[in-house]
């Protein structure tokens, strides 16, 4: 899709490709057929994306109402979040962030019913089958159960996300 | 680096922009840049420069500038009552102003958004490729924030295209910020919406909240009731149209969030985004449902508006 002269931009989610076209070159219909032609031919045989080791400090704001709500201590749940490798699925919402999972089934929670108006970058989260890293003091609905000094949002690097699309993440306690 | 103007007044929201950095939105950073980008390259073209120049985005109420030097301006977009040396100034033509001159606003009299542009261009911070002021990381234009007090605004090129004053939009390609209307095409999750709801989003009127900034406005409007399973997020656009859970919508707009999971029930055609870049809170307005034939012959009618004033 990058190589295509009429397409700006492809943003791979979950289940989704949105591609960002020039109006003057291109319709939805004609690049909709170039899309599905694509999607077809996909190689079946996927590279495994960078693996990050990101370190967390478990003490986040909600990790008691968290593990008391899960029904865990708090070892069990930091073993439960290390223990998966996660997929970047989707890079998106706000410069940084990532949307990582498949969160094991055990730490599924909905989001909290009141959001945060400012959660502080670092804080590592979960909410429903996803996990993830606040880059940027942002409201944020989701449980805070740690956090990191890793940078996810690099101003000065292009891309300036540490994080891409299919990259791998493992979380450890720091 | 030349000095063309120094800030005596910031207004109340005023930063450098330009066409915007298209090139890192896989990594949540949008593509940003001028809110009308019709007025926008309206202003460059009238005063010689290429379309992706930085103007200056005036938000309700707009600066007061000194010049330091002699240069042309013009100003398009909203008419915020602009002034040279205290009398009215014609907008939508480019206007000589003497090293000494004062640029001032006396106050909003329609739409929301002016745009100042000068004969080469206004310097600022490059981030990505663009000068565009983003305000959320602090990055582009001024120092990634608006216009302060004492402020000093640089040429980005000394040597422009040779500087014609007088070079004007035609009065009939001024877009008329007064017809609230705003065109849409169907978004991805329009059938969620049931039959009253439909006919609510494209019949009834939609105001501005006060919660209106350059990520978005959040909408006062009858709500729409959604059906189906919760979605898993995906990549969105400047234009789209939101439907939270509560049943309020929001438009997303040029500093808009990259991804979300929010229902998208329609869309607003890049021809109207210049009109919904000059509504402000408590301006109400409606979503005319439009085919996408209809959209591009919208566009090519701003096209060619614009096209009239590239010709040497």
């Amino acid at each position: 899709m990058r190589k295509r002269r009429d397409v700006r931009q492809a943003v791979a989610g979950y289940a989704s490709v949105t591609v960002h076209f020039d109006p003057d070159q291109a319709t939805v219909d004609s690049l909709g057929a170039a899309i599905k032609r694509l999607a077809a031919t996909r190689p079946k045989v996927e590279v495994p994306g960078r693996l990050h080791r990101i370190p967390v400090v478990y003490d986040g704001e909600d990790l008691e109402d968290v593990t008391r709500s899960l029904n865990l201590s708090r070892e069990e749940l930091i073993a439960t979040h290390t223990r998966p490798i996660y997929r970047v699925f989707l890079v998106g919402f706000v410069p940084g962030w990532a949307y990582l999972g498949p969160l094991p089934e055990e730490l599924y929670l909905p989001r909290r019913k009141v959001p945060r108006m400012q959660v502080p970058p670092g804080s590592v989260a979960i909410a429903g089958r996803q996990t993830g890293i606040y880059p940027l003091p942002t409201p944020g609905g989701w449980h805070l159960i740690g956090r990191t000094s890793v940078k996810l949002f690099l101003p000065d690097s292009d891309p300036p996300c540490l994080f891409r699309t299919g990259d791998r993440v493992k979380f450890f306690a720091a | 680096m030349t000095a063309v103007f120094s800030v005596v007044e910031p207004g109340l929201l005023t930063t450098v922009q330009d066409l915007g950095r298209p090139g890192a939105i896989a990594s949540g950073v949008p593509q940003a840049g001028a809110m009308d980008r019709f007025a926008h390259a309206a202003a460059n073209l009238l005063v010689g420069n290429d379309r992706n120049q930085a103007t200056l985005e005036c938000t309700l109420s707009g600066p007061g500038l000194l010049a330091l030097r002699p240069c042309l301006v013009a100003i398009t977009g909203a008419d915020l009552g602009a002034e040279v040396n205290g009398r009215a100034a014609p907008m939508w033509t480019g206007i000589f102003m003497a090293a000494g001159g004062r640029l001032s606003f006396a106050g909003r009299r329609s739409a929301a958004r002016a745009y100042v542009a000068v004969s080469g261009g206004f310097d600022g911070e490059r981030w990505l490729g663009s000068r565009s002021t983003y305000l959320l990381v602090s990055r582009g234009g001024m120092h990634g924030r608006g216009l302060k007090a004492g402020d000093e605004l640089h040429l980005a090129a000394d040597h422009s295209a040779p500087a014609v004053a007088g070079r004007q939009l035609a009065r009939a390609m001024v877009p008329d910020y007064a017809d609230h209307t705003l065109a849409v095409i169907a978004g991805p999750h329009l059938r969620r919406l049931d039959v009253t709801s439909r006919k609510a989003l494209f019949g009834e009127t939609f105001k501005v909240s006060a919660q209106a900034d350059r990520m978005g406005y959040r909408l006062e409007g009858p709500p729409l009731v959604l059906s189906g399973d919760e979605l898993l997020s995906f990549g969105l656009a400047a234009g789209s149209i939101q439907v939270v859970n509560s049943g309020q919508t929001i438009l997303l707009m040029a500093d808009h969030q990259t991804a979300g999971g929010y229902a998208v029930v329609a869309t607003v055609v890049s021809a109207s985004l210049p009109v919904a870049a000059q509504l402000g809170p408590g301006d109400e307005f409606r979503f005319r449902s439009v085919t996408e034939v209809q959209a591009r012959s919208m566009r090519l009618e701003l096209s060619a508006a614009l096209a009239s004033l590239a010709s040497p």
